[in-house]
């Protein structure tokens, strides 16, 4: 069971699996759309399957997170800190519904068969529609961008928590306590 | 607490670790940075093949970055159920198929004359009944020039335009067949290529291999040719000075009736190369004719219904798949390229070019 400061077990493992996913994922997107040889074509192929994983999986991850609230932050942290902590968890959410979401519908407004491989295919969920496709299209390049800067920030703070602060934090995350 | 953490870490070993934390947070975003190409200039994108293909046909928003000049037909594939057992792709079963295609001049610039290049395009989307696609674009042409993405972008540039003399330079384009052995089919096929007077006289074909996948699992490679049934009715060719006399040929065969080619599969003998489309494959080869592609409508490209499609090669029903051939996953990257552009440029995306109000 989980300890008052430390994050559920379940939310733990939601939290580094979806993390090796999301970083994966957002360099095979930058990878993909700037190569031309044949790794173009299998960084697309896994690109949209782990894509809907994320998607499906952060829906999961946001239903626990609103029934099993987080350890509180420390009380010694300055508020501009919490509030960046808590807005970019929120962001985070987002755009981890958010970005698959606009690249299935992006590609739907394309025209694009959304395919998983292995035969299976998603339903479009917008109609054919060039405009909206280039701007959807152009959406999901800078909420990508968004997304690694936030991840960035994320790392960068996570890391200043579990060096600098070592106020457990970052432990309450990773399941171990600082001694 | 906080004197605590001062006593344990002195100001020189938090700083140590501040260091440490930004350097492992400069290392992530520099890998990004070489992933996604920023920090890695010479490597080949699809942008890189596009810009070149924009400066060699110009501006021109809203078009195509090559084979800019076309126009859209529509009609039906009608099977004739012979390629069924070679391919579980349903368009070759028993049945009707309707596809929105496009017939095309290679070249960026939308208002070449038909005369300036021997080369013709047909590129068809089928939409199958279960909702797959099959998108294919097809060249009047026995061979592609060269085998490679890289290759590809020297040839584009090697006969940029002279700004002089608005030709490539001779110099810059000899160099580049010199040191490009592989164009030799092609450079023998295009010495003999005279441009067509119809779109609809040509055969075209997929130029790279692909493999058809049958029920049972096997695999086969081929590659695909749409045949005329129409044949060169009194080639007179163009009257001289009419630069788009393609369209106008196609519009008035339609107004005698549908234009129909015969669909036909090639497969690859043992050791035929299926990842160079730069090499022929012999005559001979076994060929199954999978039914008839009807053309029986045609309309301009600015508001046809083929205005909006990319023609990706890589987007194929179950049943038909790619090869290893090189230039197959850059046709895919360089057309999405091409395509979110003029997308981008008919939404008015912030930072496009507007496209002129009268196209062709």
């Amino acid at each position: 069971m989980s300890r008052p400061d430390t994050f559920h077990w379940f939310a733990r493992l939601l939290h580094w699996v979806m993390a090796a996913m999301v970083i994966s994922m957002l360099f095979i997107g930058a990878g993909m759309v700037t190569s031309v040889e044949s790794k173009h074509t299998w960084l697309l192929a896994i690109h949209k399957p782990l894509g809907i994983s994320i998607f499906v999986l952060a829906l999961i991850r946001l239903g626990f997170r609103l029934t099993h609230p987080a350890p509180p932050l420390p009380d010694d942290m300055p508020l501009w800190q919490k509030l960046a902590a808590h807005a970019s968890h929120w962001l985070f959410y987002a755009l981890m519904i958010g970005l698959p979401l606009v690249g299935w519908g992006m590609l739907s407004a394309g025209n694009f068969p959304v395919t998983l491989g292995a035969g299976l295919r998603l339903p479009p969920i917008l109609p054919f529609d060039p405009l909206l496709y280039a701007w959807l299209r152009e959406a999901h390049r800078y909420l990508a961008w968004l997304f690694f800067l936030t991840y960035l920030a994320h790392m960068g703070a996570a890391l200043m928590h579990g060096l600098i602060r070592r106020d457990g934090v970052l432990q309450a995350m990773t399941g171990r306590r600082a001694p | 607490m906080t004197d605590d953490r001062q006593e344990s870490h002195p100001p020189a070993r938090t700083t140590g670790r501040w260091i440490a934390i930004g350097v492992i947070v400069a290392a992530v975003a520099a890998v990004f940075g070489y992933v996604g190409g920023w920090l890695a200039p010479e490597r080949l994108t699809p942008k890189r093949i596009v810009d070149a293909l924009q400066a060699n046909g110009g501006d021109h928003p809203g078009f195509r970055r090559n084979h800019a000049k076309g126009i859209c037909v529509t009609g039906r594939f009608e099977s004739n159920g012979e390629l069924a057992a070679f391919s579980t792709a349903r368009l070759f079963g028993p049945g009707n198929t309707p596809f929105v295609g496009r017939l095309a001049i290679p070249g960026g610039n939308p208002y070449a004359p038909d005369g300036s290049i021997p080369i013709r395009s047909f590129a068809i989307r089928f939409d199958l009944a279960d909702g797959e696609q099959w998108r294919t674009g097809m060249n009047a042409m026995a061979v592609f020039p060269v085998t490679t993405p890289k290759a590809f972008y020297d040839l584009t540039v090697a006969t940029h335009p002279d700004p002089a003399t608005g030709k490539p330079d001779p110099e810059k384009a000899k160099a580049f067949f010199g040191a490009h052995p592989e164009t030799g089919p092609f450079l023998a096929w295009i010495k003999t290529a005279k441009p067509s007077a119809s779109y609809v006289t040509e055969t075209y074909r997929s130029i790279n291999a692909f493999y058809l996948r049958d029920a049972a699992g096997q695999r086969r490679a081929v590659r695909w040719q749409i045949v005329p049934e129409q044949g060169p009715e009194g080639e007179g060719g163009a009257a001289a000075g009419d630069a788009d006399f393609l369209a106008a040929d196609l519009m008035k065969r339609l107004g005698q009736g549908p234009l129909r080619w015969h669909l036909q599969m090639v497969f690859a003998d043992p050791g035929d190369p299926v990842n160079d489309a730069t090499k022929i494959w012999p005559d001979g080869r076994k060929t199954v004719d999978a039914g008839t592609v009807v053309v029986d409508a045609a309309e301009a490209q600015a508001d046809g219904p083929c205005r909006d499609v990319n023609y990706d090669p890589m987007i194929l029903p179950r049943g038909i798949e790619p090869s290893d051939d090189p230039l197959l996953a850059a046709r895919s990257a360089t057309y999405a390229d091409s395509f979110l552009r003029r997308t981008s440029e008919e939404a008015h995306v912030p930072g496009t070019a507007h496209p002129k109000e009268a196209r062709p």
